[in-house]
């Protein structure tokens, strides 16, 4: 039996959207760590960005759903904890959206580098933490708007 | 005992301290001074949730009776808990929920990088995933108590006043038993005691720069690792904790 390509299921995947912050994919999260076919079975390594995010769930449904919709009826999901996720693999594409989406993309400095809406780089930082785990919360000092920081791990 | 029911104990140790803290700190949720303190300390609470469900989800399976995370969160008594003592311990206010959380921390962060060395590869897996999460509350609580301490006068005698009801309970952490000897013996993880000088390295130079007396005293309760002898704060977080799933066994979204 011929089943779709490793490659096709990955372009499947860059199409379903982080639940939490829908301008990116699952893939652009850098999550999706390896799609394999085990004869019939479709297998998916999946890594958690936070161990208590409520997301991780929903994921993994949304995975499912949009790989049923493509007509692959055997999948198994596997959880990988090591090497943990870390920003670093979140894809330049992915950066970008996130900072069109009005949020600071991680940057190895620990800060923002600039205010995702005037593009000041002016900006302080309100709490460390911030509306999901994956974020901190900041503020511009140039425009005064408040902006959401995609935390460095 | 075997080395499968001393690492199953082990488990429940680190579990139990991340169940007990992320429940304790979920209590402040609605009721933080500021909204930026009450979102920090919800996505903390979630973080070591995230984290209970990982070690307990592993001691279950270790133990092999068929109990996952949820049985073992809910449906154990009070006795059967093998939290440190410190995580029980009240909220107080606001600073004294903060200590609490910097002398956790900064054990929690040393002993998460110690595991990551651990022979079983499952321990040392769980151990670099939580690690990095944890290292964000360590700066965190770190700076907070630093903020605090080194305030106003009213925060820093409030601060001092945490410390010391706090401190006779930073022992329970370094005391060893037969289940860490074991675990040290089989490489999976550190003999307590071994930790002490790092931590005391890292609390001196905090409690230090956020110009607090450390305590003299080296007293030290003990109790909550064995499961013998908790504080009476326990058995009224599981009335709470507990009280769903002791209602309605098993009940499902
Ligand atoms: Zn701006």
């Amino acid at each position: 039996m011929t089943h779709p390509s490793a490659e096709q299921v990955w372009e499947w995947l860059d199409q379903v959207p982080d639940p939490e912050i829908p301008v990116i994919s699952v893939v652009d999260l850098g999550i999706v760590r390896n799609v394999q076919w085990e004869d019939d079975k479709l297998v998916i390594t999946v890594t958690p960005t936070y161990s208590g995010c409520p997301a991780t769930s929903i994921i993994n449904l949304d995975i499912e759903t949009a790989l049923r919709g493509h007509g692959i009826e055997k999948i198994e999901l596997k959880r990988q904890l090591s090497p943990a996720w870390t920003t670093d693999w979140l894809s330049t594409k992915g950066a970008s959206k996130l900072e069109k989406f009005g949020i600071a993309p991680p940057q190895p400095a620990g800060g923002p580098s600039r205010c995702p809406r005037c593009g000041s780089p002016k900006v302080e930082k309100v709490s460390q933490f911030g509306s999901t785990p994956c974020k901190a919360h900041w503020r511009c000092l140039e425009c005064l708007e408040p902006f959401d920081y995609f935390k460095c791990i | 005992m075997t080395r499968d029911e001393a690492l199953f104990q082990f488990l429940l140790r680190m579990g139990d301290n991340t169940l007990v803290l992320g429940h304790r700190i979920s209590e402040w949720c609605g009721h933080a001074p500021v909204l930026e303190e009450d979102i920090a300390l919800a996505n903390t609470a979630l973080d070591l949730i995230g984290q209970t469900q990982l070690w307990l989800g592993l001691a279950g399976e270790v133990e092999g009776k068929d109990r996952d995370a949820d049985r073992l969160a809910f449906h154990r008594d009070v006795w059967d808990f093998h939290n440190v003592l410190l995580v029980e311990m009240p909220n107080g206010d606001f600073g004294q929920t903060l200590m609490r959380q910097f002398l956790f921390d900064a054990w929690h962060s040393i002993m998460l990088g110690r595991l990551q060395k651990s022979a079983d590869h499952r321990v040392a897996e769980i151990a670099e995933k939580t690690g990095k999460e944890v290292a964000y509350h360590l700066e965190r609580s770190a700076d907070t108590v630093v903020g605090l301490g080194d305030g106003t006068p009213e925060s820093h005698q409030r601060m001092q006043a945490a410390l010391d009801y706090l401190w006779p309970y930073i022992g329970e952490m370094f005391a060893s038993d037969d289940i860490d000897a074991e675990m040290a013996s089989a490489g999976i993880a550190p003999d307590p005691a071994s930790l002490r000088e790092e931590y005391d390295a890292l609390v001196t130079k905090v409690l230090s720069d956020a110009t607090l007396a450390i305590p003299q005293s080296t007293f030290s309760h003990k109790g909550g690792k064995a499961g013998t002898h908790h504080s009476e704060h326990l058995g009224h977080l599981l009335t709470q904790m507990q009280w769903l799933q002791r209602a309605y066994p098993d009940a499902t979204w």
